[in-house]
């Protein structure tokens, strides 16, 4: 696939966010945590809500977490999703405390459930763009 | 101090609806603004405060082709759909501080002919945060955005898409009454259940609709309103609310709880009335569950029973509470609910027509933006 022809939306990484997308290039999920208090936030942002430290450092998320909701998508609003089509966008309790969300691969519709186990995936999408994934656990 | 009677809604004015207006969006806002302001017998150049929607235009726009030779007030209050409703709270505080007497809030959108939603909305700044972490992933429009809330609330309080669609049968019968609506055809159950998937739980039917049109208000200083032409509808409750993690509702620690349900219950002290006072109401519909949840959240039943209470008929016209007597964003137009707030007001005068509700003297409206935001004014006839 060429840049010209990737037709998603493309992150725009902010210095609050590069190590993020950089960390999913190495197939790692980085999470903030505040060198302030310790606290794990995400997404990335400025400031850790509880001491307003703008210190961070990037913790190594395990990459294991439990389903909280779902969505079965069967409309692509912007063409580059056609071909995907229908896909589960699965929003994750992370063990570390945090949500996610990303396309949740290889799952029976029907298995869905509050709670499924599911396990952090990386995909490449383009040059320069690592994206994460869920695939159901076990 | 509160906002209470504070001011009123003095006059309300809205243009056609439709698919393709032809029109320019300044020119559709000016047609609902003159509309108002004359339904308020008051003359363009009284107006010394606007509130426009944030966006496409501005208020020296209505400076400029109005003649408007002193306005002393303009802001806005950007929460989406929660926006009108807010800029009402925005508008009694400024009529309150003694700034102005007269405020115009005018929106109007080719939402149909003007381009569908798409990647430009991650550049708007409420969507930056989903733009940069959810949009790359395929979570792009608000159907998907949305729609794990009513994934959660479907799964921890068995509600249904049949109940959601009672919602979306109950606004189309509204509609078809109504008469200014863009969809007229009848619609039952099992139509909705046939739409078809966006992005499950929510059909094409659970979804509004994309509009060209305007809508507009005048509120009033309690004092100013008096005398003008039409009987003032006062404001009694107002309240805006930001949910927890108001940007992502993927971080959202409960994410069946909207902002609305912060705001609620300072409206409704400040009004000092109660859920059961209200005879009418007008719910914020860009999508059936957003009404449900909103049910939910002001009280009008317990967290979890808004698909039985919806089921049982209570929201239809000659129910407990009937809502979304014009037909919504759902059936009428997508006017980012200033249509609401029209609607509410004929309610009160007992200028509803067909879909006016008996004896309807208390009534509540809401607005609901972007990730969560909510805004809920409570207002009774004069």
């Amino acid at each position: 696939m060429t840049n010209d022809s990737y037709d998603k939306p493309m992150p725009e990484p902010t210095p609050d966010s590069a190590p993020y997308w950089a960390g999913l290039q190495q197939h790692k999920l980085l999470l903030q945590k505040c060198a302030g208090c310790g606290r794990i936030r995400h997404y990335p942002r400025p400031m850790c809500d509880a001491c307003y430290s703008t210190d961070v450092t990037w913790v190594e998320a395990a990459g294991r977490g439990k389903v909280h909701s779902w969505t079965i998508t069967h409309h692509a609003f912007v063409p580059g999703f056609r071909d995907e089509l229908p896909y589960v966008l699965a929003t994750v309790d992370l063990e570390e405390g945090v949500r996610m969300n990303a396309q949740l691969r290889g799952a029976d519709p029907v298995s869905l459930r509050i709670g499924l186990p599911v396990r952090v995936d990386y995909e490449r999408a383009r040059e320069g763009l690592t994206l994460p994934i869920l695939r159901a656990e076990g | 101090m509160s906002l209470r009677e504070v001011g009123a809604v003095t006059g309300v004015g809205e243009t056609a609806y439709s698919r393709d207006s032809g029109r320019s969006v300044l020119a559709l806002q000016l047609e609902a603004s003159l509309n108002a302001i004359r339904d308020a017998g008051l003359d363009p150049k009284d107006i010394d405060g606007i509130i426009p929607y944030a966006g496409a235009v501005v208020a020296e726009d209505f400076v400029t082709n109005f003649g408007i030779p002193d306005l002393r007030f303009s802001a806005t209050t950007p929460l989406g759909g929660a926006s009108c409703v807010a800029g009402i709270q925005a508008a009694l505080a400024a009529i309150k501080a003694g700034i102005c007497r007269h405020v115009l809030l005018p929106i109007g959108r080719n939402g149909s002919s003007g381009g569908r939603i798409g990647m430009r909305v991650q550049q708007m700044p409420q969507f930056r945060v989903v733009g940069e972490f959810e949009m790359p992933l395929g979570a792009i429009a608000p159907a998907q955005l949305y729609a794990p809330m009513a994934r959660r609330h479907m799964e921890l309080y068995g509600t249904t898409s049949r109940q959601l669609g009672e919602i979306a049968v109950s606004t189309r019968g509204n509609a078809i009454l109504h008469g200014n609506a863009m969809m007229t055809r009848p619609m039952t159950i099992d139509d909705h259940q046939a739409s078809r998937m966006i992005s499950d739980p929510l059909r094409l039917l659970d979804c509004s609709l994309e509009s060209d049109g305007g809508a507009a208000i005048v509120v009033s200083g309690a004092e100013y309103a008096r005398d003008l032409r039409k009987r003032p509808v006062y404001v009694t409750g107002i309240a805006e609310g930001h949910p927890d993690s108001p940007s992502a509702i993927t971080q959202r620690p409960d994410m069946t709880r909207l902002g609305l349900a912060k705001a609620a219950p300072k409206a409704f002290a400040m009004a000092g009335v109660t859920p059961a006072d209200i005879d009418v109401a007008e719910i914020y519909d860009c999508f059936t569950y957003i009404v449900l949840c909103q049910l939910e959240d002001i009280g009008f039943c317990k967290k979890g029973e808004g698909g039985p209470f919806v089921e049982s008929g209570a929201i239809r016209l000659g129910g407990k509470l009937p809502i979304n007597t014009h037909g919504g964003l759902l059936s009428q137009a997508h006017v980012v609910g200033m249509n609401h707030v029209v609607e509410l007001v004929r309610q009160l005068r007992g200028e509803a027509g067909p879909v006016q509700v008996t004896d309807a003297e208390i009534g509540l409206v809401t607005g609901y933006g972007d990730m969560g935001d909510g805004s809920v004014a409570i207002m009774r006839g004069g």
